[in-house]
């Protein structure tokens, strides 16, 4: 018995060569971006920054936190909500269509390859740069973060509606094929089912993001709580800043608490 | 039964051996409400309007046409930022996902038997997490100046907070046998931890580094817009100065190296699960 376990143990997968190179060619990679972080001389009292913007944080504006006008942290907020909740619903119903076609189990090969090299050029391309070409079509302001918001929603929805898509049990249809349905009926009976929880989780888990992101689209113009914090940050005005954080932070956690319950009952059917 | 099921009873369906069955009624229409009143709502507040839309997409193309054929000269000059990008994200992303794993530790009901302490430690990861990355990187930018240190730094946060959760749910899930085990035999909390469930997570939870890593490359490119290095910011002076071909030369070579990265990490991420 020894002997055996000890043959087996001899003859165990030695895969150190592989290993050790792995190995090697990280700390290459770490080393090399260590080597290569730099500032442009840290301020002395970075130290008493982070405390001054600290008691800010901790200190909100609470005028500006309860002030009911469209200037105030609520109507701010509402306003992000939106932009991202209509984002989501655009860029989920341009995904359905897109995703179909770059499901490989659905098109032929060549169009699918060209479906998915389309999404990713799409999800590439930063925020700030379709907010941007946005603000050339509708004028600065909510409609153009939303039509931003949508458009970057397209490249991750559809990345994961092509997954729910090749992963449809195709036996179904065909057992529905044998009984004798229409192709509206295969539709209706085979693939919604099939597909509707997995579209909702997803649409509603891209919500979350989206409401986190929509920071990023203040930075040019395009509506939402963004440009007021970036503007209260730029101008050292920790107190407004922490005000608005706090309500992001507030609204985001209730957000995702919520998100959180919908799509386990949704997976859990 | 709650409130639904009593404002619309179940539809109730008599069986042949006299068994009586209760059909729930669908959610559906309950959801189709909600969505139509929040799309009303926020088209009101955003103020969509088709007709714009319609009318002056073709708008949208005017930037677009520009940045083709791209400005190919202007690579030389994209190189730098481009690696020092790659550089911010890796490390970032190392330094991140090395911190959080005690904190995940911390956080897993089956390491952690005081329901407090695990609470606590989740309502600080789930805050972490709420923390948009660009504002990090802006009060980093204040901390440590302008560069590439604030840029690690924000991804090294944003990293933290997104590995931490994934990294917790994954710890609960794992089996104990092997950590009570070794707890018997008086090992310490710590210790037990090492040897018993970072090899069973050990496997996803480099996967899910390597995902994050991909994301971060992108999110990196942004963080240069509040001056925290890296290809935000050539690509914000060269909308700023409207040289759209040199844009589009960025958006080219961001797009071909998070192509390489997806595909290395894709390779890599089959192997480990």
């Amino acid at each position: 018995m020894k002997e055996r376990i000890e043959k087996a143990y001899e003859s165990r997968p030695r895969r150190w060569i592989f290993e050790a190179a792995i190995a090697a060619v990280v700390l290459l990679l770490l080393i090399w971006s260590g080597a290569g972080v730099e500032t442009s001389g840290t301020t002395q009292n970075g130290g008493r920054i982070a405390l001054n913007i600290l008691s800010g944080i901790f200190h909100p504006d609470t005028d500006l936190l309860f002030n009911l006008t469209t200037e105030g942290v609520p109507y701010l907020l509402l306003e992000t909500v939106c932009i991202a909740f209509l984002g989501t619903i655009v860029g989920a119903v341009i995904s359905v269509p897109l995703a179909f076609l770059s499901a490989s189990n659905l098109t032929p090969k060549p169009v699918a390859f060209l479906g998915r090299i389309l999404i990713m050029a799409v999800r590439t391309v930063p925020a700030f740069v379709y907010g941007l070409m946005f603000i050339r079509v509708t004028g600065p302001g909510a409609f153009a973060g939303l039509l931003t918001m949508s458009l970057c929603s397209v490249g991750m929805v559809s990345k994961m509606y092509i997954e729910a898509i090749e992963d449809l049990d195709t036996k179904v249809l065909e057992s529905l094929d044998a009984a004798g349905c229409s192709a509206w009926q295969k539709i209706r009976y085979g693939i919604l089912p099939q597909l509707m929880p997995n579209f909702a989780s997803t649409a509603i888990y891209r919500f979350d993001i989206n409401l986190r992101d929509a920071t990023v689209l203040g930075l040019v113009g395009a509506g939402g709580i963004g440009a007021p914090l970036i503007f209260a940050m730029n101008s050292y005005r920790w107190n407004e800043a922490g005000a608005i954080l706090a309500g992001l932070i507030v609204l985001v956690l209730l957000v995702e608490w919520i998100s959180t319950k919908i799509r386990v009952k949704l997976a859990r059917g | 039964m709650n409130l639904y099921d009593r404002l619309f009873p179940p539809k109730t369906f008599q069986l042949e051996n006299g068994k009586t069955v209760k059909q729930r009624r669908s959610r559906m229409p309950l959801a189709v409400l909600f969505l139509v009143i929040m799309t009303y709502l926020s088209v009101k507040v955003t103020g969509f309007d088709m007709k714009i839309l319609i009318s002056r997409i073709n708008q949208f193309f005017v930037i677009l046409a520009q940045m083709f054929p791209p400005d190919w000269t202007y690579m030389s000059q994209v190189w730098e930022p481009l690696f020092a990008t790659i550089q911010m994200s890796l490390l970032g992303s190392v330094i991140g996902s090395v911190l959080v794993v005690p904190f995940a530790m911390l956080a897993s009901t089956n390491v952690i038997p005081n329901k407090a302490a695990v609470g606590v430690m989740r309502l600080f990861l789930s805050i972490v997490r709420t923390l948009p990355t660009l504002v990090t990187a802006l009060i980093a930018t204040y901390i440590f100046g302008l560069g590439t240190l604030a840029g690690t730094t924000a991804i090294a946060v944003f990293t933290f907070a997104y590995i931490g959760k994934i990294l917790y749910e994954e710890i609960e899930t794992v089996d104990m046998g092997g950590f009570e085990a070794m707890e018997a035999m008086g090992a310490t909390k710590t210790r037990a931890f090492i040897s018993a469930i970072i090899p069973q997570v050990l496997p996803s939870y480099l996967s899910n580094c390597l995902f994050c890593f991909e994301g971060n490359v992108r999110y990196a490119s942004i963080l240069g817009y509040v001056g925290a290095g890296g290809l935000g910011l050539i690509l914000n002076e060269k909308i700023g100065w409207r040289e759209y071909s040199s844009v589009g030369m960025i958006l080219i070579a961001l797009f071909v190296t998070v192509f390489f990265i997806e595909t290395i990490s894709r390779a890599a991420r089959k192997r480990l699960v």
